[in-house]
């Protein structure tokens, strides 16, 4: 009778016990997988640790019933361990036979970024060429962008008026992308305002952004040959605050009724709040943003937008710098290849059933 | 010199924080994380600095030039000042007070208390411009004068259909077919406009990390 009851209650051990490095990490973390014990009383699995030349085991988890892998994310590098997985019930325990030994190790390769560095090799090889070609040919063709074409006669209004032309980069910081592009442009619209003499006013929401504004109005002044124009109260910083940024920047276009605005870089809400005070202030607006939410704000109240890529091509546009055009020309060929490949693995998919999206 | 060497800075973080992208090794990362974090907070901090330095000069200017509504300068300069003086010595909020008193019988006004009856309440009031500023603009994009303008009416006429209870008495598919318009064209779209976007950003990375656009360098050779 009692040997009929051990029999009964016994519980299988989980077997296929397996330990592995997890793969494309900082090091430090171990894949334990197993096969659970088809026994329904179980109500669990203890994960056991053993440091290689150490007697002792450690409990480092105790998981679910459903659980059949655990990841040790305590292991020191290069350090051999073995694990014993414990399947629980509410009165026995059944260990599994020690694993391997393994350690962990940190890699020098992320295996699942692959896509993405060929991608990164592969554009920068297309940019690459299309630089190199424009410094042999100066000629290259650019599609017309009219928000940019619209820069000068924007200036030229403004400087018939003798008025201000009011600059707004945008309220992020020098980390966003698009407040580089804004001041790559600011260059080249400071270079033409030191050229008409039209006062410039640049406001800015970041000290880091004001202090690199302030060194670019600068040197476009000195390269437009008018140092002696520039001032230190061209680019000030206002502050940080959304809001508050936006209602001095509203102030500044109603107090000084600049005859250009120019917002450009990353916005938010403020957005409209920007454009539309301008619009009532009757100025030529130029706006220009990669923020997809705020673009419909500024095609409705402002005269021209720069649609995202638009405004990172601009600074070239505007300079005509053969080496910038090229990188446009490289822009281009990279979006037309990038279509390209949608198309053909879009048709792949939906004719021959691929599992392109597997690929990637 | 002068410009060779933030070329150089830029050169080499710049690659170093494309490689800490692929390299998820901890020397790689540890070091890309200081960069990110720490190197950038002292900078910031610095640059604080620069930023108040800024204010206080514009304004002190415009009092001394008596430009166009100068005594305003004098309230921003003031208010600075204050809300500087409590910020630093008056402590955070009642639980952790600073050397100075900020309280007058059950009032306070330590920082956290200008921030919240303030700086919040103000935020609120130019945020909610933004509804009026909105019914302006919709006026002047929904105005038919061409062909997509036309489009813009139309669809924003469907989808606001969509949105009420009436769209579906008109017809028991109009909310759905709102739907597909913000799921489908407008979605598409959006993903066109963000190709765009990456790929400029990528070229104005490169650009940059090579050294072939200066602008923010203020241009030159």
């Amino acid at each position: 009778m009692i040997l009929l009851l051990i029999i009964l209650f016994t519980v299988t051990p989980p077997t296929a016990v397996q330990v592995k490095d997890l793969p494309n990490d900082d090091g430090g973390k171990i894949l334990i997988t197993w096969q659970r014990a088809p026994e329904p009383e179980i109500i669990g699995y203890r994960v056991l640790r053993q440091e290689q030349n150490s007697e002792e085991w450690e409990t480092l988890a105790f998981v679910g019933r459903l659980a059949n892998r655990y990841i040790d994310d305590e292991a020191k590098n290069y350090l051999p361990y073995r694990y014993q997985i414990i399947a629980c019930t509410d009165t026995t325990a059944v260990p599994s036979e020690p694993s391997g030994f393994v350690s962990a190790v940190p890699h020098w390769f992320d295996t699942s970024t692959l896509p993405a560095f060929i991608g990164t090799i592969i554009l920068s090889l297309i940019f690459i060429y299309f630089i190199n070609r424009a410094q042999r040919d100066k000629n290259l063709f650019i599609r017309r962008i009219a928000g940019l074409d619209a820069v000068e006669e924007a200036l030229g209004r403004a400087t018939e008026m003798g008025r201000a032309t009011l600059y707004v980069p945008g309220l992020s910081s020098m980390a966003d992308v698009a407040t580089i592009a804004s001041l790559n442009i600011l260059g080249e619209v400071a270079k033409k305002t030191a050229k008409f003499g039209t006062p410039l006013i640049v406001p800015t929401s970041d000290p880091i952004v004001y202090t690199v504004a302030r060194e670019v109005v600068k040197e476009s002044y000195t390269a437009a040959g008018r140092p002696d124009a520039f001032h230190q109260d061209i680019v000030f910083f206002v502050t940080d605050q959304q809001f508050a940024f936006a209602a001095a920047v509203d102030g500044i276009m109603t107090r000084e009724k600049p005859a250009t605005n120019f917002l450009i870089g990353m916005f938010w809400a403020e957005s409209l709040i920007l454009a539309e005070t301008g619009a009532a202030t009757g100025a030529i607006q130029i706006a220009g943003t990669d923020a997809i939410a705020q673009l419909p704000f500024f095609i409705t109240a402002c005269d021209y937008t720069l649609i995202g890529e638009e405004l990172y091509a601009a600074s070239a546009y505007i300079s005509r710098e053969p080496l910038l055009l090229g990188a446009i020309k490289g822009q281009d060929y990279s979006k037309a290849l990038i279509t390209f490949l949608i198309i053909i693995f879009t048709v792949m998919a939906l004719v021959f059933n691929l599992p392109v999206k597997n690929w990637f | 010199m002068k410009r060779r060497i933030p070329l150089m800075i830029v050169l080499i973080t710049g690659i170093f924080g494309a490689v800490a992208f692929f390299v998820p090794h901890p020397a790689i990362r540890s070091a890309d994380e200081l960069m990110r974090n720490d190197v950038q907070r002292i900078i910031t901090a610095f640059s604080l600095v620069l930023g108040v330095g800024s204010i206080v000069q514009h304004h002190l200017l415009k009092i001394k030039r008596h430009a166009q509504f100068w005594p305003y300068s004098y309230i921003t300069i003031i208010a600075l000042l204050i809300t500087a003086i409590i910020g630093v010595f008056g402590g955070i909020d009642v639980t952790k007070p600073g050397i100075l008193p900020t309280r007058i019988a059950s009032f306070s006004f330590h920082i956290q208390t200008i921030y919240s009856n303030m700086m919040v309440p103000l935020a609120a009031t130019m945020f909610s411009l933004l509804a009026f500023f909105m019914s302006s603009a919709a006026y002047r994009a929904f105005r038919a004068r061409n062909l997509e303008a036309t489009l813009l009416l139309l669809s924003a006429f469907i989808l606001m259909l969509g949105a009420v209870p009436l769209g579906r008495a008109i017809h028991k598919q109009l909310p759905a077919f709102a739907e597909w318009i913000l799921a489908v064209p407008n979605t598409a779209s959006k993903r066109g406009i963000l190709f765009g976007v990456e790929l400029g950003i990528f070229a104005t990375s490169l650009k940059i990390i090579l050294g072939i656009e200066r602008g923010w360098l203020g241009g030159g050779k």
